[in-house]
């Protein structure tokens, strides 16, 4: 049987960067093919050129064997190719059947449109309401609707980029059936995953991409996690070395907090309650959207709350602000890197006044101490080996790695006495990755408390040592890492309390 | 073959310079073809506009009084634009500070008094902008207002107010029923800078004030502040600043430094209150703090551009019968070649060829 | 005809203008864009129009050249914001002031020209009606369309595909760009229907609703067809509802000033102004989040 698609020589460049260096990818009728790399290792430009949205350098396609020209989304969608995104490309303010008319053509009627989309989520067990508005939805419950959206153009391919970074287990594990159920169906899948476990479990077939190019292509359900994790990373991981230690007192204290949502797309925080000692590192597991950007901003003050419903080393601190809470001894990392821990278009120098112009001795009088805040950027850039060009570049020239270990190390190096850091390793390569989390334990074992927000599970267990899990703005109770399986934190994260957090 | 946009990762530096530059040099072949349409000698009328206003000692205390409004407002602004508050209600700013201002020369009309009279008359007018200002500021911060809307209809109550007061009760007994005031005494004007021309103290405050923004924001936290608000507001509130403050204070100081500007014009220049006191000043700053590149040196330098096309424009009115309207339409293409060139320091243009997509 | 009809049909030709302006600004502003320049534009048509009306003695060319000065100066605001993604809200300034001195040499041979304002549409019988006859079935043609572009705006938006897709731009550019859709293209298409239909309102001041030119005579008009989107929610109902709200408080101050209350006339004149902020002000408090396009005023530079 001839492949379903095959991609020779694809090459892209933009500017410097080579983001597909002569990769070539095959993906036969009925499988599920599974598209392997790191962040950065050039998946996502791949995929957006197979779906006509990006246009290639070089390099020849063919579909169904006939060589084919992707100019754009539409003409993808015609050949028979679908795709749902890693970000998904919804529109909060329409319905879902508006949002699925958009990707269907103009003749096509609403009537027509809602009876469908009826119809195949009852057929593909993906339940939806047609008429809902999209920003109401869950996560999950989104996601289906750019799979329905994808399902009705009757796609011969379909692709999903990083389909389960958003789901729970339980979600995924529903996820999984309807793919095999598409297979079933003679259908072709191509699955973009960082995530090894799924893969050995669910692919047929594995193209494995590092740093633009095509590495090894092999059966997933032959090789073992580590072998994988090996071709993907180019190298053997380095574990991180944790330290046993007794924790000490109790450095941040949270009881009975409640915040409203951010806007109409957040969740509100309802009585939360968590301690956090000396020397100890906290995990708190979820969903994006579950609350964990309110939690960040009560914690660290950048929305106030009742006084006491924060404590930070026995000083009720709730109402005030992030300075004042900094000049206490605490240190923040936020979750976005440009635009919240960083400002994009500002300089490295600048970043570093940007959160410690209040404690750092940065500042006399009004006026900026240049060579104190180079003197400090120099020791961030040293102690975390940022690379960058040129010696004082804006933070947005920096790789996602980079400036991570820039915003992590900018506090870190503050030596504070309780770390509040969200996903500290969201996107960035697998060294740095390592280097953070080392940072992380060392910064712990030197008597610091330290509570990391993340929706990265693997990397919870590693450093942790104790995990609470939000959900719907209520946070469990934080128990041993160690005492807890992954399916009990994911019915947590699908907000089931009760037998699974005893 | 097709044209894109592609995202700079550098911002080279002599491209900040050229592009302003550039920008004025497309304004004049514009200008040029403008004057060639409409049956003038282009040469010649450029040179009126742009050459003669700069010949001699006369003119050129004449480019600096009328680049005096333009440099306080502008340098206002700047900070309003870099924080992305956007004030474009400076006009009305200017008419609230004049009419502060002036209610003290007009009380102390025709008794003798020190020179403190035109040291407070110039602080009153610096209040009355900034409480004008404050307004729409406040609306913003408390309600959500929309400021550029908000600011800009109280250009048209401010210019109503002052038209009600110079037809009213501020009008001047003897003078023959028309709306204006008494001039001023000694006392309530401007003092000159030189013997002869009408260069006066105003153009000092000016540039102090110009260079005192420069400083604070090129090296105090505060201008600091300013500009990561603008940059990125999440940032900003990261950093522990907070943003409606920012706004409140960025409003009061541009609102002052533009009530400063119309007091300083009634009472140098113009030395009496008249329904119209201004020709624009207020919009053109707009226009200045773009050339300037939201800079306020920059804003300096772009001040004596702008002032140039004001006494160019009246000079080519005179000498050509080139109608008036012909500076706003300058200023105008001024801006849009401004913030075109300005499209280049953030992209770069790629010509791209097509026909070749797989 | 009594006093109160007479105010009626008064009503009716002050909010024309705004509410021609202000559905082309919804428009324009549905599709994520913030054209600030609608009294530049405006008053550009003002002056066309005025202009092509004198020289060609045909109201109808006269109207035809205003909508197509809004539509060259529109197109001036896309190059500018679409093209080289420059800053819309300078931009709209710029497009003013550009506008406010366009218009003043286009229109600087026709100070003092004057012709009959356009002729009505009346409906036989009909406009015989007490009260609302004259209302509805003796108005000038402009008025009439700008009841048939209401409601096609609504029809367009809410009920095509095509407006669907116009929306959809407006709400996530990002995403509709994944769709395959031409972010730019809909962009370019819907600011021209912006600046078309300003330079329709502008038409109106200086052909139907005064019989001649005067330079500045919208005199802030583009700034309230503005505020009324604002007040509207970008629902085109709403803003049918504020340019008659609006359009009543012009009619009134001026009525009022007519009977000499012994209040100050530049008080009524500033009524307009002072309302605008008010409706602002009411709204802005009123509203919990914002229900503008989400991505309004915002650049899109399309990655390839």
């Amino acid at each position: 049987m001839p492949p379903l698609l095959e991609a020779r020589g694809i090459v892209k460049r933009y500017g410097a960067l080579v983001a597909n260096d002569h990769v070539d990818l095959t993906v036969a009728p009925a499988e599920i093919h599974a598209l392997l790399g790191e962040n950065g290792a050039g998946k996502s430009t791949l995929v957006k050129i197979l779906y006509g949205l990006v246009q290639p350098g070089e390099g020849a396609i063919a579909f169904e064997g006939r060589p084919v020209a992707l100019a754009s989304p539409a003409q993808a969608r015609r050949l028979g190719i679908g795709m749902v995104f890693q970000h998904f490309s919804l529109f909060e303010a329409l319905t879902v059947a508006e949002n699925v008319a958009l990707s269907l053509p103009a003749e096509t009627p609403m009537a027509t449109i809602e009876a469908e989309v009826a119809r195949l989520s009852a057929a593909y067990g993906l339940p939806l309401e047609p008429r809902r508005e999209v920003w109401r939805l869950s996560v999950g419950e989104r996601q289906r609707i750019e799979i329905v959206r994808a399902l009705l153009q009757n796609p011969k391919l379909l692709i999903l980029d990083e389909p389960t970074s958003v789901l729970t287990p339980q979600e995924a594990d529903r996820l999984f059936e309807t793919l095999e159920r598409l297979k079933a169906e003679g259908r072709s899948v191509l699955y973009i995953s960082h995530k090894l476990d799924e893969v050995r479990r669910l692919c047929d077939r594995a193209t494995i991409l590092r740093a633009g190019r095509v590495v090894a292509a092999c059966d997933p359900r032959v090789e073992t996690a580590a072998s994988l994790a090996r071709m993907m990373v180019g190298a053997d991981v380095g574990e991180v070395r944790t330290a046993a230690h007794e924790p000490g007192a109790v450095r941040l204290a949270v009881s009975g907090l409640s915040l409203a949502a951010a806007d109409t797309h957040g969740t509100a925080l309802r009585d939360v309650a968590l301690d956090v000692r000396a020397g100890e590192i906290v995990g708190i597991a979820g969903i994006a959207g579950n609350g964990q950007d309110e939690l960040f901003a009560a914690l660290s003050g950048e929305r106030g709350s009742a006084a006491g419903s924060v404590v930070i080393d026995g000083s009720a601190v709730g109402a005030e602000n992030i300075t004042a809470r900094r000049k206490r001894g605490a240190a923040f990392v936020p979750e976005e890197r440009l635009g919240h821990a960083a400002a994009p278009r500002f300089t490295l120098s600048e970043n570093t006044l940007l959160s410690g112009h209040a404690t750092n001795g940065l500042v006399r009088g009004g006026f900026v101490d240049r060579n104190a805040v180079s003197g400090w950027l120099q020791r961030v850039i040293k102690a975390f080996d940022v690379r960058m060009s040129g010696p004082d570049p804006e933070a947005r020239a920096l790789s996602g790695g980079n400036l991570q270990k820039f915003v992590v190390g900018r506090e870190i190096l503050r030596e504070p006495s309780l770390l509040v850091v969200a996903q500290p390793t969201w996107g960035v390569d697998a060294a740095a990755a390592a280097t953070i989390r080392q940072a992380l334990i060392d910064l712990a074992a030197r008597g610091a408390a330290v509570l990391v927000i993340s929706q990265d599970l693997d990397e919870l267990f590693e450093i942790s040592d104790r995990v609470a899990v939000i959900a719907g703005g209520r946070l469990s109770e934080a128990v041993p890492a160690r005492s807890l399986t992954r399916g009990e934190v994911g019915l947590l994260m699908g907000g089931i309390h009760g037998e699974a957090a005893a | 073959m097709r044209i894109v946009l592609e995202r700079r990762d550098d911002r080279p530096r002599w491209l900040s310079f050229a592009s302003p530059l550039a920008a004025v040099v497309l304004t004049m072949i514009a200008g040029a073809i403008l004057f060639a349409l409409m049956g003038r000698n282009p040469v010649a009328a450029l040179k009126v506009f742009f050459i003669d206003p700069l010949s001699d000692g006369w003119a050129l205390q004449e480019l600096a009084v009328k680049a005096t409004p333009l440099i306080l407002i502008s340098v206002g602004l700047t900070l309003c634009y870099r924080s992305n508050n956007w004030n474009i209600g400076a006009e009305g700013q200017l008419v609230m500070g004049a009419i502060f201002g002036s209610w003290l020369a007009l009380a102390t009309h025709g008794t003798p008094n020190g020179p403190w009279v035109i040291a407070a008359m110039l602080a009153l007018g610096a209040l009355g902008g900034m409480l004008w200002a404050l307004i729409p500021a406040l609306l913003k911060t408390r309600f959500g207002v929309n400021e550029i809307l908000a600011s800009l209809m109280l250009v048209y109550v401010a210019e109503l107010t002052l038209d009600y007061l110079v037809r009213g009760r501020w009008r001047d007994p003897k003078g023959f029923n028309f709306p204006q005031s008494v001039n001023f005494e000694p006392e309530a004007t401007m003092p000159l800078l030189a013997e002869s021309g009408r260069l006066h103290v105003g153009f000092l405050i000016a540039i102090a004030v110009a260079l005192t923004a420069a400083f604070v924001m090129a090296r105090m936290i505060k201008g600091f502040e300013i500009r990561l608000v603008g940059e990125a507001p999440r940032a900003a509130r990261f950093a522990g600043f907070d943003d409606r403050r920012t706004t409140l204070l960025v409003f009061a100081v541009s609102g002052a430094l533009a009530g400063l500007a119309g007091i300083i014009e009634v009472s140098g220049p113009i030395g009496q209150l008249q329904p119209s006191i201004s020709p624009g000043y207020g919009f053109t700053a707009i226009i200045v703090a773009f050339l300037g590149r939201l800079n306020p040196i920059g804003a300096l330098v772009a001040a004596l551009f702008l002032a140039l096309t004001f006494i160019g424009g009246e000079n080519a009115q005179i000498a050509m019968r080139i109608p008036l309207d012909v500076t706003r339409v300058f200023q105008g293409l001024l801006l849009f070649f401004v913030l075109g060139c300005d499209a280049f320091l953030l992209y770069r243009l790629r010509i791209l060829a097509t026909g070749r997509t797989a | 005809m009594g006093l109160f009809e007479a105010i009626l049909l008064t009503v009716v030709t002050a909010a024309t203008p705004l509410l021609i302006a202000a559905l082309g600004e919804l428009v324009v502003e549905r599709s994520g864009v913030l054209n600030l320049g609608v009294e530049g534009m405006m008053i550009v048509g003002a002056a066309t129009g005025f202009a092509v009306a004198i020289l060609t003695g045909s109201a109808l060319l006269g109207v035809l050249a205003a909508v197509a000065a809004g539509m060259a100066m529109a197109a001036l605001f896309a190059g500018l914001t679409l093209g080289l993604a420059a800053n819309q809200v300078a931009t709209g300034l710029a497009l003013t002031i550009l506008g406010l001195g366009l218009s003043g040499l286009i229109g600087r041979d026709f100070i003092g020209a004057r012709r009959d304002p356009m002729a009505k549409i009346v409906v036989p019988y009909l406009s015989d009606i007490p009260v609302i006859g004259k209302l509805v079935f003796a108005q000038d043609p402009i008025v009439y369309a700008s009841v048939a572009l209401l409601a096609g705006v609504w029809w367009f938006l809410f009920r095509s595909r095509a407006g669907l897709v116009l929306r959809a731009v407006g709400e996530s550019h990002a995403s509709a760009h994944a769709l395959g859709y031409s972010v730019l293209k809909i962009r370019f298409l819907a600011v021209l229907f912006g600046g078309g239909c300003a330079g329709l309102a502008g038409a109106y001041l200086s052909l139907a609703y005064t019989p001649f030119w005067s330079p500045g005579m919208t005199a802030g008009r583009g700034w309230i067809a503005l505020a009324i989107v604002v007040f509207a929610s970008w629902l085109p109902l709403r803003v049918a509802i504020g340019a008659y709200l609006f359009g009543g408080v012009t009619v009134l101050q001026l009525h009022a000033q007519a009977q000499g209350l012994g209040i100050p006339s530049q008080l009524m004149s500033a009524l307009p102004y002072l309302a605008t902020i008010l409706v602002l002000v009411l709204i802005s408090a009123g509203r919990r989040g914002s229900q503008a396009p989400a991505s309004l005023g915002t650049p899109f530079v399309p990655d390839r």
